[in-house]
């Protein structure tokens, strides 16, 4: 039996999903990862994280990680631990890949 | 159907928060017979399906209506050959495109095409884990091996792909090798979905119903793996309704997430939802999906928690379950108004075990294919 996938790292570099997009949905006032038959309602926190974290011009995770320590000015391990965990999540959950 | 998603704020109660998916069943034509088939006994006729410029303006209404996806369903919809126009429409009015699809009759050019058109993700059914056992369910021979090269092909163009693998007594045993080459094929997601006995499949229960000691087995190889598969492919498990004791929260909750649009234009609250007998639906002809999805007479029959008999009423898990599933009801309960047996605290709950474990005993029974 395969090991369990290991949780995302400051070092993994995560593009969204294949047939994943971030989109504003102006009707409801929200924005969501839309995917295959499914979709995700981010709210601020999760929003940033994404725009910081998720994406082929971002070098890796560390990179977003600093930027949201700035952004937010808050102690940075306590910053990468909410993020590592939330982007684990939206691995897990199909909406991004490393 | 299973269902991850938020349910939208409702601003009032006479104004429903809008759907999240169309389901548009173009049409009810397939070159499989798969006896477990979700389409209606009575199959509606090609010359009775809408034409494009209808179904163009059942999109924008979609739209307008709120829903965010659309699924291109069947029937198998890549006998219609204007589906890449009706795709590049979704994706010019802002609607996110699936393709839920037996693959048998795409190929890489096509696929390139729907891509262009703006497809997002597609989902292909698989029989089996294997060719033999595979063909034979689906009616089709060569199938097996068309579907996987689709879904290959499918991976490496850049799109999404979910493997849809419905269980049943010939091939629950596999549930692993289903797995196995649903990873092996690049797959984000596989739905692991044991047969739902309405329609085709209610008329072939005896012949698919799998025994207590298969669904045990398959349960218990599943839930074993979750964990190893977590962060490598999504998995949508539905558990087989006849061995549970809650039911499921079908299709989200009548009228609360999806519309279905029929071949010939009917709107439905769910596929199944033409068995209810006294239900009278609407047509694409008649008025728009927003108008049919606020006060439509069939969607309003069950929506939300008004029409609940005991013990649904007084439950606690009304808001989750919404009552299970109707079709469910009429088929075992002999009512759609009843709460679905599939319950344990329905009367009519020790009726399913019985049911299921006659059926499952009904070794050798042959089944029907499905056909015209």
């Amino acid at each position: 039996m395969n090991a369990i996938a290991p949780h995302i790292a400051e070092t993994d570099r995560l593009r969204l999903a294949p047939g994943v997009m971030l989109r504003n949905d102006r009707r409801r006032g929200q924005w969501m990862l839309m995917g295959p038959e499914r979709l995700l309602v981010l709210d601020e926190m999760a929003l940033a994280v994404v725009r910081a974290c998720v994406g082929a011009e971002i070098a890796d995770v560390a990179a977003g990680i600093d930027r949201l320590t700035v952004e937010y000015d808050a102690p940075r391990t306590e910053v990468a631990a909410d993020v590592l965990e939330m982007l684990t999540d939206l691995r897990n959950k199909g909406y991004v890949v490393t | 159907m299973s269902c991850a998603l938020p349910a939208f704020a409702a601003s009032s109660a006479a104004e429903p928060a809008p759907p999240f998916a169309v389901l548009m069943e173009l049409t009810h034509r397939c070159p499989l017979r798969c006896p477990y088939c979700s389409n209606p006994v009575a199959l509606e006729s090609a010359s009775a399906e809408l034409d494009t410029a209808t179904w163009k303006r059942v999109l924008d209404e979609a739209a307008d209506v709120g829903a965010l996806q659309v699924h291109f369903s069947g029937g198998e919809p890549c006998v219609r050959k204007d589906l890449e126009e009706l795709v590049a429409h979704a994706t010019e009015i802002g609607l996110y495109s699936n393709l839920i699809t037996s693959a048998v009759l795409l190929d890489r050019a096509r696929l390139e095409r729907l891509q262009r058109a703006g497809l997002q993700h597609v989902q292909i059914s698989l029989q089996d884990a294997e060719a033999t056992g595979a063909d034979r369910v689906g009616g089709f021979k060569g199938g097996h091996v068309k579907k996987l090269e689709v879904a290959r092909a499918v991976v490496r163009q850049g799109m999404a792909l979910t493997i849809n693998a419905v269980l049943h007594r010939h091939n629950i045993d596999r549930v692993n090798d289903v797995i196995d080459l649903a990873m092996d094929l690049g797959a984000g997601r596989i739905e692991i979905a044991n047969v739902q006995y309405y329609g085709w499949a209610l008329a072939n229960r005896a012949a698919l119903m799998p025994s207590r000691e298969q669904l045990l087995a398959m349960d218990a190889a599943v839930r074993g793996r979750l964990p190893e598969l977590a962060g490598r492919i999504v998995v949508d498990y539905v558990v087989p309704d006849y061995y549970a004791r809650r039911p499921k929260s079908c299709m989200g909750g009548w009228a609360r997430r999806f519309m279905n649009v029929t071949p010939r234009g009917r709107v439905l609250p769910c596929h199944a939802a033409e068995t209810i007998p006294g239900m009278a639906f609407e047509t694409v002809h008649d008025r728009s999906l927003s108008d049919i999805w606020r006060d439509g007479p069939a969607f309003t029959r069950y929506r939300g928690t008004d029409w609940m008999p005991e013990p649904c009423q007084s439950c606690d898990h009304k808001e989750e379950d919404w009552g299970g599933c109707r079709c469910q009801a009429l088929a075992l309960a002999g009512s759609a108004d009843a709460a679905d047996p599939v319950c344990e605290l329905s009367p009519a709950h020790a009726e399913v075990a019985v049911l299921r474990d006659r059926d499952a005993a009904a070794l050798g029974t042959e089944w029907t294919y499905r056909g015209l």
